[in-house]
């Protein structure tokens, strides 16, 4: 279209005028919008690392050079992605580049009074004529004034305005969108999220080096972390006898948080909260409470294991470490609730809760690489550099021997993992929801129109126009007509 | 107890299957046997018959159609509530339940707003839209009534899903009707639209309506997504993660914003808003069949 004409030789601010017009422009935004839709697609398809870590790592494992590629485009953290961060910090620049200015032209049309009443009525929409007399003018304005209409009084005629809300309730939907991105960046900037295991009847103390994960956004740290603590009391899992599937978790606690100590309960919808920080209860598992003698009889190891559930039935996996054994020992074990065997599965739970529980375990032999300085899974054993010496199982109360030692299931207790998240940013991001919604029906329900009335030789003028042509003006005009013809 | 009553439902569901099934039939006959062909040619170079349409001849039928809507419509809500009765909670905890109830409220709307417009030239298109969802339903994602799972026990479960489902409702519509403008809007350009369809109202009045359908539900829309926030914030710890269905749901957001600016701000009509709204509806149709059915994520629950 604009093919043919010159263009200019622009200075340095004049491009920089040109490029804010451009970026602010309406076309520009709705591009950006698009752009920004079709930019959320692939985080959904392709595994992201916020979300299944695991998926992301399994693709690493069957298809090495796709998932290289995918991560050079950040495809795993889409969401984080320069490229997805580009489209929306653009956006919103598009958006306030926009939305200030129209901010402030709307502050002074409102504080303007209504513009003149047009000359010649006649051509305007719902034109009509009436009798008056001199007092029509005054009902005008007193019907005016009970609807709320804003009004400007000439000589002979009224022009009135209402349906500020309209552009208000726009203006402040787009002004809030920029409330819940602050509220967003915000928390992850200050926030902090962490993540622990907790065996009924133990306390959970909020300090660094209890939580089994731990991460802070850029600008928070240790100082961040709320001090409480937590003992777990008891925890209580209900499953549907048939499906299998889970009712209810309920964990009763005893919490101390500012010098105070209350019971309190923790469930799946109803997380603690301290301050900024709440509490959630999001897992549950079985730890199998063992003694693990040497030969000697010594005791060398006792104590809850958390076992990792991997199934809806809490089959569960992990390992018992006993590096003050001479020599070192360690079982790679799977525990089961309700035990039962398969031909081809071997050992499987038919059920979560703890009807028959057993636990089977290899015993293996040699240095467990504890002092090794190299990060281990406490639910793992790297067997390649010990050597097996027994196989067993046991069900509580029961003692397992072998030639190094023994190892006794005392009892099973749950634990529970949970899930500590500050979020400072949140209750801005809240604010600005509420506000987007109620500015977004304010926007869209709302209709601006003007109606004006004007005396004349004959009797009375009266037109009115809506602005988008919204419905709705002919009633109000008849019921204003009405009011001044009853007087 | 739990298994007689969703023994009862199951039999409502079918009961208004059947019922719509009728009315799907009453409302074809009342299209179909409208059409009068004229009985001598009103051409005389040609042999240009040109159909007519006459309703008074298929009033009954028409009142048929409607009176068994309406009856299939109650059948269908008293199978809901069984359903309720049956689960001990509102019957929204799988894909089974979301589409019984979709199905519900999808009727529950077009006999609503036939109270005050005649809209009986979109009976034939909701009946068969509501047969195809419960036969769906029942078919493939019969699940048996369970308990909720934990997570789901929540008064969030009542306010989002509610608002989610009314807004799919809206957003389908929208669909339809967009749909319906482009068929018509290209069968006119061609030529005229086909006689069965000349009770379907102006291009403009589509092209409008559907505009209207989606602004007066965008709010409720966003509502939906911040009230799933609220509740994702005190079920699992974070009031945004970017699971596959809020990824979808913001997806579907960002695409209904686009539509309205383009039609609002950019001066947008007809066939290319038709598209965009299309293409919005289907982000929306996706989120609920791929990501409950494919997908991963935290929203998919019991099987379904």
């Amino acid at each position: 279209m604009s093919k043919d004409i010159e263009v200019p030789e622009l200075g340095f601010v004049a491009l920089l005028r040109y490029a804010w017009r451009q970026l602010t422009s309406m076309r520009t935004a709705l591009i950006l919008l698009m752009l920004l839709g079709v930019a959320a697609i692939p985080g959904s398809l392709i595994p992201q690392r916020i979300t299944n870590a695991i998926a992301v790592r399994d693709l690493y494992q069957s298809n090495p050079e796709l998932a290289k590629w995918y991560d050079r485009f950040s495809l795993f953290d889409v969401y984080g992605s320069p490229w997805f961060s580009a489209i929306y910090i653009l956006l919103f620049i598009s958006l306030i580049g926009c939305v200030l200015p129209r901010s402030f032209e709307h502050y002074r049309a409102m504080r303007a009074q209504p513009p003149a009443t047009p000359k010649n009525l006649s051509r305007l929409e719902h034109y009509q004529e009436l009798v008056a007399d001199n007092q029509t003018l005054h009902t005008a304005e007193q019907w005016f004034k009970k609807n709320r209409f804003r009004v400007r009084i000439e000589e002979n005629s009224i022009s009135a305005e209402k349906g500020f809300l309209r552009e208000t309730g726009n203006l402040l939907f787009h002004l809030s969108l920029i409330l819940i991105l602050v509220g967003v960046s915000f928390g992850s900037l200050f926030g902090m999220r962490g993540e622990a295991i907790v065996n009924v009847g133990e306390r959970f103390i909020s300090v660094p080096t209890s939580y089994d994960t731990l991460s802070f956004g850029k600008l928070a740290g240790d100082s961040s972390l709320e001090p409480f603590e937590i003992k777990v009391d008891k925890f209580v899992a209900r499953y549907n006898p048939k499906t299998n599937a889970p009712e209810d978790y309920t964990a009763w606690l005893t919490v101390t948080y500012q010098g105070k100590t209350e019971k309190k309960i923790i469930k799946v919808n109803k997380p603690l909260t301290f301050a900024n920080t709440r509490v959630y209860l999001q897992a549950n598992g079985y730890s199998p409470v063992v003694t693990v003698r040497d030969s000697q009889g010594f005791v060398a190891f006792q104590g809850p294991v958390p076992f990792l559930p991997q199934d809806g039935n809490l089959r569960s996996i992990g390992a018992i470490k006993v590096p003050d054994a001479e020599p070192q020992i360690g079982f790679v074990g799977s525990f089961v609730p309700t035990n039962a065997r398969t031909t081809d599965q071997g050992a499987v739970s038919i059920f979560p809760e703890l009807l028959d529980p057993k636990l089977l375990f290899s015993i293996w032999k040699g240095d467990l690489g504890l002092d090794s300085g190299i990060p281990q899974s406490v639910y793992k054993i790297d067997t390649s550099d010990l050597q097996q010496i027994g196989l067993g199982s046991v069900k509580p109360g029961e003692t397992f021997n072998y030639a190094e030692g023994s190892i006794t299931l005392e009892t099973v207790v749950p634990w529970i993992n949970l899930q500590v998240v500050k979020d400072p940013g949140k209750s801005y991001a809240l604010i600005g929801g509420i506000v987007a919604v109620l500015g977004l029906l304010s926007s869209l329900y709302g209709r601006r129109r003007r109606i004006w009335i004007r005396i004349t030789p004959q009797g009375a003028e009266v037109a009115g126009l809506a602005k988008n042509s919204a419905p709705g003006l002919e009633d109000e005009i008849e019921s204003f007509v009405n009011a001044l013809r009853r007087d | 107890m739990q298994t007689t009553w969703a023994y009862i439902s199951n039999n409502f569901v079918y009961s208004a299957m059947a019922v719509f099934a009728i009315s799907f039939v009453a409302h074809a006959f009342e299209t179909a046997f409208a059409v009068r062909a004229p009985e001598v040619a009103d051409s005389t170079s040609g042999n240009l018959m040109t159909k007519t349409l006459d309703y008074k001849r298929t009033e009954r039928a028409a009142r048929i159609a409607t009176a068994m809507m309406i009856l299939g419509f109650v059948l269908l809500l008293a199978g809901v509530i069984a359903r309720g009765i049956s689960a001990k909670h509102v019957p929204w905890g799988n894909m089974y339940e979301f589409s019984i109830t979709g199905a519900l409220a999808f009727t529950g709307t077009y006999l609503g707003a036939l109270r005050k417009y005649d809209l009986r030239w979109l009976g034939l298109f909701v009946s068969l839209g509501v047969l195809l969802t419960l036969g769906t339903a029942i078919t493939l994602l019969y699940r048996n009534s369970a308990p909720l799972v934990p997570a789901l026990k929540s008064t969030w479960l009542v306010i989002h899903v509610v608002a989610a489902i009314i807004s799919g409702g809206v957003f389908l519509l929208a669909n339809v009707v967009a749909g319906a403008y482009l068929y018509l809007e290209r069968a006119e350009r061609l030529g005229a639209r086909p006689v069965w369809l000349r009770r379907v109202p102006s291009i403009e009045v589509l092209d409008q309506l559907s505009y209207r359908l989606v602004a007066f539900v965008f709010p409720l829309w966003t509502f939906s997504v911040i009230a799933g926030a609220i509740w994702a914030e005190s079920a699992w710890g974070r009031y945004w993660g970017w699971d596959p269905k809020e990824t979808w749901a913001f997806i579907t957001w960002v695409a209904y914003a686009a539509y309205l600016h383009a039609r609002v701000t950019v001066g947008w009509r007809g066939r290319r808003a038709a598209w965009l709204c299309i293409f919005a509806g289907s982000t929306f149709l996706f989120n609920y069949v791929y990501v409950n059915v494919w997908g991963t994520g935290k929203h998919t629950y019991s099987g379904l």
